[in-house]
Order: structure tokens, then sequence, then C-alpha cells
């Protein structure tokens, strides 16, 4: 067959510059568009509007209209139909702090109040200083002797008494501040030439990985101690936390080691070039660059191991859920425990989005002026 | 040698070299004498080992056979020579290798704040001048993914001049480059060049080589085939690999 004799052809651009024709018309028009741009859309966006109205319509007398809000008395809230919210101001007191004796609650309280206010304000960049981290560090012991006592002349409460909201918060904040530096090391030490180094690192991650969590819980708790000296016991808070911080660490390691491998080789090498020490390398131009790349994965780690708190439940140590769910053992008000149980989730919900979202704006803001 | 002043001494020697990639024979036979303030450009087709012979110079590849003397301290194993070896050795990446979390500023002071200890102003204050010398003076506080290719590559040279090296290795420098940003970065190693800084560049610029090389060394499969002033070598190459490889260049 014989090629047609066609050219191509060539044209020289207009000068023109036009207005984006992109995103063009308000949100009413977009909706239009959306939605009900033909019959068969429009149908099916009719038919959804109409199921979501009833279904929000009811969900909204129930939780809203027909709630009640507050009594002492539990009958009140049998005779309405809505929700009873009343469990929460009658028994908040409990679901926020377990069993620490009543009196001396405004101790948890003080030690929530000041880790969620240091949370907050380094929230934002502009209060991001020496003296904040001087604050971070001085937190620890703060919090401990509010919480432990039997110093300033507070009354010792051991942390067999701690529970509810302080006990789940300090022991999130704990694993992570601990278990991340770890999960580092880890990291590092997988990578490292040296073999010794390197093999250890790859058995504490790998058989920790390989094991669940309550296991991790159990051993550290109840089999721990078999092997130690009758005299010498171990906290059941304590062993708890170190099961945490070593699971928490062994997750995070590698997801740390995915941002080492990630760093280009190039950032190796301009640093080995320049003379820096593996130390300095590795902490001014490597870690930055790789835990700014996993920034995402580590904050879902993190959310994670807020969350695996209520796993503490089962060596009877109460985390907010295990002493929401001790407060509403009271036969009166029992039959309201899932609104004790939705403002216990609503409060989950708040933390853990509060960490999603200052994630997401610290990645944005460690990525300024960085293309890749 | 032992007995000349530190002003009669190679800055740089290689004396036969070896180094393997598993079986793989890269460099073989290496021997090189780089006097103070000479140029030398290195070339030769891919893969002939000139990338891997200037990265043995300050260890980011290990040499398997043979010494390589820098300034009178042997590269070895050992951790406190080669950080001696690399605060007197510059180096200029095909790759760039700006550190793409600081900006030019930090950058350029990284390495004399945490390496050579100078106070954080006077090493600010000399990144300001050297990087005013390359016409980034406006450039100090942006980030290197804000910058041109040719930008970022000459700042990469102001990082590399930090520390006031002995000796400048640039692995092909321009090869990653816009053809209109590589006569920018030329224009610069030119000028360090008309200073007086001994420089080992790996580099296809012929141009820069015949104008600015005291000695062009040509390397294939691993080996020194040929080493001549500019004017000799490229008028009248003597090894057919050179020839070869000339007119390619030349006819491309």
């Amino acid at each position: 067959m014989i090629a047609a004799t066609v050219r191509s052809h060539v044209q020289i651009s207009a000068q023109v510059e036009r207005p984006s024709p992109l995103r063009s018309g308000g949100p009413i028009s977009r909706i239009k568009q959306g939605l009900f741009n033909n019959a068969h859309n429009t149908v099916l966006s009719i038919i959804a509007l109409i199921a979501l109205s009833y279904a929000g319509w009811h969900a909204l007398r129930w939780a809203i209209l027909d709630a009640v809000w507050y009594t002492h008395d539990a009958n009140l809230c049998k005779q309405a139909t809505g929700a009873c919210w009343a469990i929460v101001g009658e028994k908040y007191r409990l679901i926020l702090f377990g069993t620490f004796p009543y009196d001396e609650q405004w101790r948890p309280f003080l030690a929530i109040a000041l880790i969620m206010a240091l949370s907050i304000v380094s929230g934002f960049r502009r209060f991001w200083s020496r003296n904040l981290m001087i604050a971070w560090a001085a937190l620890l012991p703060t919090v401990l002797v509010l919480m432990l006592g039997g110093v300033f002349g507070l009354r010792p409460t051991g942390t067999h008494l701690w529970g509810g909201l302080p006990l789940t918060l300090i022991m999130a904040i704990v694993t992570v501040a601990f278990g991340l530096p770890g999960a580092i090391l880890l990291a590092l030490g997988r990578r490292s030439k040296l073999p010794a180094i390197k093999a250890l690192c790859i058995g504490i991650t790998e058989i920790t990985r390989g094991l669940p969590l309550l296991v991790v819980l159990f051993m550290a708790a109840i089999m721990l101690p078999l092997f130690l000296p009758t005299t010498f016991r171990i906290d059941k808070f304590v062993s708890a936390q170190i099961a945490m911080i070593i699971y928490f660490a062994a997750y995070a390691a590698e997801i740390v080691r995915g941002g080492l491998q990630a760093v280009p080789r190039g950032q190796y090498e301009a640093a080995e070039a320049a003379g820096l020490k593996y130390g300095q390398r590795m902490r001014r131009v490597i870690l930055p660059q790789g835990l700014r790349i996993v920034i995402p994965a580590l904050m879902n780690d993190i959310i994670r191991a807020f969350k695996n708190t209520t796993f503490v439940s089962i060596l009877g140590l109460y985390d907010i859920l295990g002493a929401t769910s001790a407060a509403t053992q009271d036969p009166q008000w029992v039959q309201f425990a899932p609104e004790a149980y939705l403002f216990v989730f609503a409060l989950y919900f708040v933390f853990c989005f509060s960490m999603s979202k200052y994630s997401e704006s610290l990645a944005r803001y460690l990525s300024q002026g960085r293309n890749y | 040698m032992d007995t000349g002043t530190a002003a009669a001494r190679p800055v740089v020697q290689l004396k036969g070299v070896n180094k393997w990639y598993d079986s793989y024979h890269a460099l073989r036979d290496i021997n090189l004498e780089v006097a103070r303030g000479e140029k030398i450009v290195v070339c030769g087709p891919s893969g002939s080992g000139k990338s891997t012979m200037i990265r043995c110079i300050n260890r980011l590849e290990e040499h398997h056979e043979g010494q390589i003397i820098v300034d009178g301290i042997e590269v070895t194993d050992d951790v406190r020579k080669i950080e001696q070896i690399r605060r007197d050795v510059g180096m200029v990446f095909q790759g760039i290798n700006l550190f793409m979390h600081l900006n030019v500023m930090d950058n350029l002071t990284l390495a004399p704040i945490y390496v050579n200890k100078t106070p954080k102003h006077e090493a600010e204050e000399y990144a300001r001048k050297l990087l005013a010398r390359v016409g980034l003076a406006e450039q100090a506080s942006k980030y290197p993914g804000q910058l041109s290719g040719g930008q970022q590559q000459r700042v990469a040279i102001v990082r590399a001049l930090m520390s006031k090296p002995k000796v400048l290795l640039f692995d092909e420098p321009t090869s990653a480059l816009d053809p209109e940003m590589i006569k920018e970065v030329l224009q610069v190693m030119t000028e360090l060049a008309q200073e007086g800084i001994t420089m080992i560049v790996v580099t296809h610029e012929m141009g820069f080589a015949r104008k600015m090389a005291d000695l062009v060394v040509f390397m294939d499969a691993g080996r020194i085939v040929e080493a001549a002033p500019p004017e000799e070598f490229f008028s009248n190459p003597k090894s057919d690999r050179a020839k070869q490889f000339l007119s390619q260049i030349i006819n491309h």
C-alpha cells in the first residue's frame, strides 16, 4: 500500500493570553454540575437527599431535641425518648480520673491541663523556641510529682490509683517521647555496617513486630516478674509502659528506615565529602530529610499508639475507655452506657484528628521551598 | 619526595591504585601525581573509571591496592585520616547534591561550623563574599529547590570552596545541566582555575580542557591510556582509543 501524501502541518501559536476556563462558577453551579447534570443523576441525588434528611432528622431528635442534658435522677432519662447525656455529667469524674482519690483529683486535672496547654502552644510555630523545649522537658517530672504525690505534702498516690484520661495521655506521650528516639536508633542500627549492631536491631524489630501487642503486654507484666527475684517487684504501670515503648519503637523503626532509604544517595555522599562525622551527617543532613518524608506515616503510628493504650485494661489498668466501662456499671445508669461511650469516642476523635491535622501542617511547613 | 617541602610535594598522589567491583576490575594500576596549582582534566568514555578514580581520592569509594596520598596523608580505613582528607578536598558532583532541607547560607556554613569549628558569623561572612563572586549574593536565603540547575551548581562550587580546600574535585559538574546553564558554571570554574586552585576535573567539556588544563588524562576501561598537555593531546593523540574518542566528540 502506498502511503497517502499527507504532510505534517504546523501553525504559529496565537499570542493572546486568555482567562482559564477551569474552576469557573460558584459553589451552586458546581453542585448543579455535579449532582443534577442529567435525569439519572437528579433522581439518584433526590433519593439520597431524602434518605439523608430522614436519618439526619432522627439523629438530631435523639441527640439534641429529645435529649436529657442534666439531671441526677436516672429515672428522668428513662422517661425521655432521646439521648441521656446526663450520664456524662453524673459520671465524668470516674470517666476522666478513674479511681484516683476523689479529693485529690485536682492533681490529675492540673496534669492534663498542663499537657494540653503545652500541646496546643506547640501547635503554633511562632512559639517554637528553646524555652518550649525546656518546658516539655520539665513537663514529665511535674506531671509525675502531681500524679504520684508523696512530696511537697501531697498525699502519695501510686500508679495503681491512676486511671482515665491522665493515664491515657501520659502513657501515649511517654511512649512516643521514648519510642521515637528508640525507633531512630533501631533504624540507624539496622543500616549499620557493624554486623553485631545490625543483627541486634533487626532482631528487636522483627521479634517485637511479630508479636501481638497483647502478648507483649502480658510478657512485660506477667512473665517478666517470674524471671526476676521476688524481692524485685516491678510496677504494673511501668512494665506496661515499657512494653508500649518497645512495641511503638519496633513499628516506627521500619517507617524511619523507609525515610532513610528515601533520602537520595547523593545527600549521603555530599555529607561525607563535606567531612561531617557520622553523627553530624545523620543529625544535620539525613534525618531531617528522611523524617520529613515519613511524617504522615509516623503520625499514623503515633495515633495508633495513642489508641493502643486501651489495651492496658487487660492488665487491670484503667485507661479512659476502661474507666468508662467501670463508671457505667452503676445499675441505675447502666442502660445509658452508649452515651458515655459516645462522649469518650468524641474525645478520642478530637485528640486523633488534632494530631492528624497537626502532622499535615507540619509536613506542609517543612516542605516549603523544596521541590521533591 | 620525603625531603621536599610542602610546596614541592604533589597535592594528590595515586600510586599503583587498583579497584574492583566484585569481580570487575574498575581501576587498573592508576599512577597520577597532581602538583600544587595544576589543573588536571580527566576524560574518556563512560564506564572508563574517571569518576571512580576521583571518588577514591576522598574515600567515597574504597581502593583495594596501591596508595592514595593527599597532601602527605594516606587514604586508609582510619576514620580520622579520612576526615582530615575530606577537610582538605572539596567536591562538586554531577548530581549537585545540595542539602535540600537547608537554605543556601546553611548549605554553605554547615561544614565550616561543624567540621572546622569556624564561628558562625565568620563562616557566614566568608560565604557571602564567595556568593557575591559567583553572582549569587541575592540568593543566600533561598532553598536549593528555588534555584535553577546552574545556580545550584554554582552554590555547590562555593560549598566546596568554603573550607579552603587544597584540591577541588569536579565529577562531571555540567553533565546534568541544561545547555543554557553549562556556560555559567564553566565560567566560575575558569575563574577558579585562573586563581591557581588545584583542580581535578572529570568532564566532557573539551573547550574547558583545551583552555584551562595543564594536563589532560585520557582513561579507558579503568586504565590511564594517555596523558598530555591539551595542545598536544587534542592535535596529536597517540593512542588509537583516544583518536577514536576525540573524533566522536568532535563530530557529534
